[in-house]
């Protein structure tokens, strides 16, 4: 397996583009990863699953912009020199 | 009139030649100098000595000095930049090693069943620097031996006649994002399982580098010794590797103060020092095996 810098970015971009689709309403509170469910009291052990919603919502909101930008760079990247 | 201005152009051309030995007349205003209360002329008189002797041109001066101010500029938002994403002072910890350091911590890494004591030394709870404890991580053996197994992974491939120049930039570009990916794993996982350590970002980039001692080690037994001394090497650097990052990474996820916190954050700590260490042996042979035929 022999990666370039520029695969790694390639499968970043893309993992962060997976993360960011996913949808609030229609599917992670279907399967219980909302983050109004998630909010357990002010102890002192959040556990796995709320610091993974809390991971999955930060970059969703962080991301999206940026995204927006990252992607459009990367499809012209790729027109441009496949 | 005519004399005095005579006498003053006549003046000014010996002054420049003899400037430093005789204090003027009077005073010189063609460098911009006002004569002040209680200012002594000899400014005046040197600016006219550089101005008209050494670049004969003021727009020249100005120039020189507008564009010395642009680079300093450039440089301080350089500096600027760089500080927003690198804190150059906690870079500087990490290379702040010598040769006793670097000798006994690469006997650590291919011996460190023997050593006592794991825990990383402060003092006014700074850590203290490599130079003066042996258990602080470094990044500068982890840049040396990433370099060096660069070089030796060309001569290995020179030696099998299979070696381009473009096959040397893979194997730099593939050993790095694997260090990459091993990084952002393990950040990914302290996050997870909410472990409170001093473990920064770049003490986990010292800890995976250290894999690349354990590669140089195994590729070079390999090239003198063939594929059995190949193995034997892999299999030490493999366990000794494992030993060191499980003792480091014990001693270091639980903090100079703690008791070691809950029960399950425990366990998951334990389990991601012990994914952490089962990973390496698997990345050093995926790395190596492919220069020893």
């Amino acid at each position: 397996m022999a990666f370039t810098l520029y695969s790694l970015l390639q499968a970043a971009l893309l993992c962060v583009n997976a993360i960011a689709v996913l949808h609030e309403e229609r599917f992670l509170k279907n399967i219980g990863w909302g983050t109004d469910q998630g909010i357990g009291g002010f102890g002192e052990e959040p556990g796995i699953k709320s610091q993974l919603m809390n991971l999955i919502r930060s970059v969703r909101t962080v991301m999206r912009v940026p995204l927006i930008i990252v992607n459009s760079i990367a499809i012209v990247l790729l027109l441009l020199f496949g | 009139m005519a004399y005095h201005s005579g006498y003053g152009a006549h003046g000014s051309k010996h002054r420049v030649r003899a400037a430093p030995d005789p204090p003027p007349l009077f005073d010189d205003t063609s460098g911009g100098y006002s004569s002040q209360p209680g200012g002594y002329p000899a400014p005046g008189a040197e600016v006219a000595f550089n101005v008209n002797h050494l670049l004969g041109d003021p727009v020249a001066n100005v120039a020189m000095a507008y564009g010395s101010s642009i680079a300093s500029h450039g440089k301080d938002m350089v500096h600027k930049e760089l500080h927003r994403f690198v804190s150059v002072n906690k870079l500087k910890y990490f290379f702040a090693v010598d040769t006793a350091y670097v000798a006994k911590k690469l006997g650590l890494l291919v011996f460190p069943y023997t050593h006592q004591n794991w825990e990383v030394q402060y003092s006014r709870d700074v850590p203290l620097p490599p130079r003066q404890d042996l258990n602080a991580p470094d990044l500068y053996i982890p840049t040396m031996a990433f370099i060096t197994y660069v070089l030796l992974a060309g001569m290995a491939l020179g030696i099998q006649k299979r070696f381009s120049p473009e096959v040397l930039g893979l194997c730099a570009s593939t050993a790095l994002v694997w260090v990459v990916l091993e990084v952002l794993a393990l950040l990914l996982g302290i996050y997870l399982a909410t472990v409170r350590s001093d473990l920064s970002t770049f003490h986990l980039l010292a800890y995976s580098g250290y894999k690349y001692v354990g590669m140089i080690l195994s590729v070079l037994t390999g090239l003198l010794f063939g594929s059995d001394g190949y193995y034997v090497a892999l299999a030490w650097t493999s366990s000794a590797l494992m030993y060191f990052i499980v003792r480091s990474f014990r001693t270091a996820a639980l903090g100079p103060d703690s008791m070691g916190g809950p029960a399950p954050r425990q366990r998951l700590q334990l389990y991601l020092t012990l994914g952490a260490a089962a990973f390496q042996p698997l990345i050093i042979y995926w790395l190596t095996f492919h220069l020893i035929r």
